[in-house]
């Protein structure tokens, strides 16, 4: 169970609070989905839940531990803008490498050709760049998934792919996701319950 | 108003050593946007589409060649008209707000595009207040600097720096992404209110759900080409109306309609590897065969529409 | 995007341009080459010129006086008949080795400093932040001229100062640098696939760091060799029987008027050339390390 206990974020001792007094669970194999306007801390609460950022207040759990500081986070996550999350000076086998081995079948259902691997971000589409960051974040210690604005970059065809595959791998193995996305029609189609923030 | 016809684009680059590689990200191209017209290239993120935009402005960088032809009200657009007219008769809507010079305040880089426009020094402030009022944004944002902005709000000064002037063509890219819903209607209806003026704009976006609702027309941009021409209402309805079978396989994928990913032929690459290959779209489709894989689709038209596919 | 993977083929037609391209001049990126490869040569040169010709030419010769350029002296003779390129190119090598040893210096300080000052928390931020601020609002010069006097003067004192003052810049771009990286995304998420602290600055810091850094050493010579020149023309230091550059340009001032042009321009051109040589070399490296401008 990943779980956002009383979670609250400011910036500044005096800010005003983004985040305030979230509570929130996802479960295993559990998709929920969260919504609201732009500027509503979606994306602080995704990256709160990520640990990316240490909350003003409150905790997050994960089958009631706090977050581990080190080691592999059981909680991953994907942004919108996956040329950010590659290092651009290293080979993407290598920046693949990095969280584990994905099988084949994993990639080939990604649509990820094994010619990409040998290339530079900079030499990939956006598109073909947010396929390998997927394909990494979706390890066997991966027990939740932090989508944000996962496919908002993407065409339709790449979109319905990336979605497609992401969920029966994550519905397989029963890994939970948090969905953030402004689209009410893609949150209506992949979640089975929707947080409005 | 703009006539693109065989458009190419064509960079080397180097790869280790000394090299080289010859990239052709466009090809074949065409495109056409009549006066009051709102044209939508779709296509995916990272196909090239923006360098289109940056062909019409006359913005690519050094090492690229340009081949075919880019009319502008009838005449073609030779490196020093484009000159000439950027900035003044055509004008580009940049993705982000990173595009600003991030050390004057907007209020002074919407002046200053007002002058370029060709409004006289001492009425440029009178036109940007009217433009800042217009697009509703307060009068104090003036006096902020690009990075002090929201996503929203940046927006707005954007599209109030490209259309101080007289500008007959816009370019817009990618207007709608990394905003709300709501924001980015609000940034497609001001678009629309230039259009509605009698001024052209083209449209660059991978979003068809936010853009296709306020265009007129619509053009399917896949690996570097237009595959097919389309009015924008043909998204409307079922996908049958379009001709192309990527724009009918882009319409069931998206999430209000069937969130259908397709047939799994090989997941192959969005983009085609040869330039003497054949449709760009063959190794995805559904109808494809060994013709298609040899030559290069022919151009059909069916009045303003048209289709480059041998089945259609 | 399509893609073909083919080498340009040559220009047809004229030989020398045939030769060009088999040289690999009728690319951007052999250009580039070519360029820094003509910028170590140059390097390379001045000591060994220095050596070939000895040190005979630096004796004096009172029967070879004020003797303008000619075959046997290229850089004509000074008012003690001593040959001035002989005299030049022992400058030179002098202002290679103070660059050499100030540049390197001021580049280790600076790295030590930048990353201190980006990682260490605030405290030393704070504290590097003012060092880097003190030295950059006292004139360059003065800074120079009293940390030379501080050491005991001499030539050690023109190397201290040179290597002392030539930091801060290099110290801003790269605790700029590691503040950037250590927000990077990439880095970020490195560390939540369980990558320690240590292997994700050696695997992604350290390969963005290296370019700057190589890019800072090598623009600081430039500055190093001036300011070296510049101290030695102020007199500050150097032994006026020292071969230093600025201690020619200072000597040649008297004799301006005089007619014996020679004496201050052919020095001063040819560490004009030195310093632009280590321009050139910066400024290409730059050019070839950054991915955006390497592919163009």
């Amino acid at each position: 169970m990943l779980e956002a206990r009383g979670v609250g974020h400011r910036h500044g001792r005096n800010g005003p609070w983004v985040v305030r007094e979230v509570d929130l669970t996802v479960a295993p194999g559990e998709v929920v989905g969260l919504f609201g306007p732009s500027g509503a801390g979606k994306t602080t609460l995704g990256n709160i839940l990520g640990g990316y950022l240490a909350p003003e207040a409150g905790a997050v759990f994960v089958d009631g531990a706090p977050l581990p500081r080190r080691g592999y986070l059981p909680v991953q996550c994907i942004h919108q803008h996956p040329e950010l999350a590659v290092n651009p000076r290293w080979p993407l086998s290598r920046t693949l490498r990095e969280a584990w081995s994905p099988p084949e079948a994993l990639l080939g259902a990604l649509g990820i050709l094994p010619g990409w691997l040998g290339r530079y971000p900079h030499e990939l589409s956006g598109g073909e760049l947010q396929r390998l960051v997927v394909a990494r974040a979706l390890g066997p210690k991966t027990r939740y998934l932090v989508a944000d604005e996962m496919t908002v970059m993407l065409d339709a065809l790449t979109q319905a792919r990336l979605w497609r595959t992401v969920m029966d791998h994550c519905r397989e193995r029963g890994v939970g996701m948090l969905v953030i996305s402004h689209d009410v029609a893609l949150l209506s189609r992949v979640c089975s319950r929707t947080i409005s923030l | 108003m703009l006539t693109v016809t065989d458009l190419s684009i064509r960079f080397e680059r180097y790869d280790r050593g000394l090299t080289r590689t010859v990239l052709t990200p466009v090809h074949h191209l065409d495109l056409d946007i009549g006066p009051g017209e709102i044209v939508a290239v779709i296509g995916a993120s990272g196909s090239g589409k923006s360098l289109l935009a940056h062909a019409v402005l006359g913005i690519l960088p050094d090492n690229c060649r340009v081949d075919g032809e880019i009319r502008f009200k009838g005449d073609p657009l030779t490196p020093a008209r484009q000159k000439a007219l950027r900035g003044r008769e055509m004008v580009l809507v940049p993705q982000s707000v990173g595009f600003l010079n991030p050390l004057k305040n907007v209020g002074a880089q919407v002046r200053r595009a007002a002058i370029l426009g060709g409004a006289a020094g001492r009425d440029a402030p009178g036109i940007t207040d009217a433009a800042f009022a217009r697009y509703g944004l307060a009068p104090a944002v003036q006096a902020l600097f690009p990075f002090q902005v929201s996503g929203g709000m940046a927006r707005r000064v954007l599209t109030a720096t490209a259309t101080v002037g007289r500008a007959d063509l816009i370019v817009a890219d990618e207007p709608t992404t990394g905003l709300d819903q709501e924001a980015a209607q609000q940034s497609m209806a001001f678009l629309r209110s230039l259009a509605d003026e009698g001024r052209s704009v083209m449209v660059i976006s991978h979003d068809l759900s936010a853009v296709v609702p306020v265009a007129d027309r619509v053009a399917v941009f896949l690996s570097g080409t237009t595959v097919e021409g389309a009015p924008a209402g043909s998204f409307n309805g079922q996908p049958e109306a379009l001709r192309h079978p990527y724009s009918r396989d882009m319409w069931r994928a998206l999430p209000g309609h069937g969130f259908d990913p397709g047939p799994d032929r090989a997941a192959g690459p969005t983009w085609s590897e040869g330039e003497a290959d054949g449709c760009p779209y063959v190794r995805r489709c559904a109808r494809a065969d060994a013709a298609c894989a040899d030559t290069f689709p022919p151009k059909r038209h069916f009045g303003r529409d048209f289709v480059r596919c041998r089945h259609a | 995007m399509r893609a073909a993977r083919t080498v340009f083929p040559g220009s047809p037609g004229l030989a020398g341009l045939r030769l060009a391209e088999a040289l690999g001049l009728g690319s951007r990126r052999g250009r580039w080459l070519w360029a820094m490869g003509i910028c170590l040569a140059v390097f390379a040169a001045v000591p060994v010129l220095a050596w070939l010709l000895g040190d005979a030419g630096l004796e004096p010769d009172l029967l070879a006086r004020n003797q303008p350029p000619s075959l046997g002296h290229l850089f004509g003779t000074d008012s003690l008949g001593r040959d001035m390129l002989s005299r030049t190119v022992h400058g030179l090598v002098l202002s290679l080795r103070v660059g050499l040893l100030a540049a390197a210096a001021s580049s280790v300080l600076a790295l030590v400093l930048g990353v201190a000052s980006a990682s260490l928390g605030r405290a030393a931020d704070g504290v590097v932040s003012w060092l880097v601020d003190i030295f950059m609002t006292v004139p360059h010069m003065v800074l120079l001229i009293l940390i030379s006097f501080a050491v005991g003067g001499g030539a050690r004192g023109v190397v201290i100062a040179v290597a002392l003052t030539h930091w801060p810049a290099l110290t801003r771009v790269i605790r700029a640098e590691v503040l950037q990286l250590r927000g990077a995304l990439y880095v970020q998420t490195a560390r939540r696939f369980g990558q320690g602290p240590l292997a994700v600055a050696a695997t992604h810091m350290l390969p963005h760091l290296l370019p700057q850094f190589l890019i800072g050493l090598i623009l600081l010579f430039p500055h190093a060799i001036l300011h070296e020149a510049a101290l030695s023309f102020l007199g500050v230091g150097l032994s006026p029987h020292t071969p230093a550059v600025g201690i020619l340009l200072a000597e040649s001032m008297r004799h301006l008027s005089t007619g014996y042009w020679w004496l201050g321009i052919l020095p001063g051109a040819a560490l004009l050339a030195l310093v632009k040589c280590f321009d050139i070399l910066g400024y290409n490296l730059d050019r070839l390390l950054d991915p955006k401008t390497s592919q163009e």
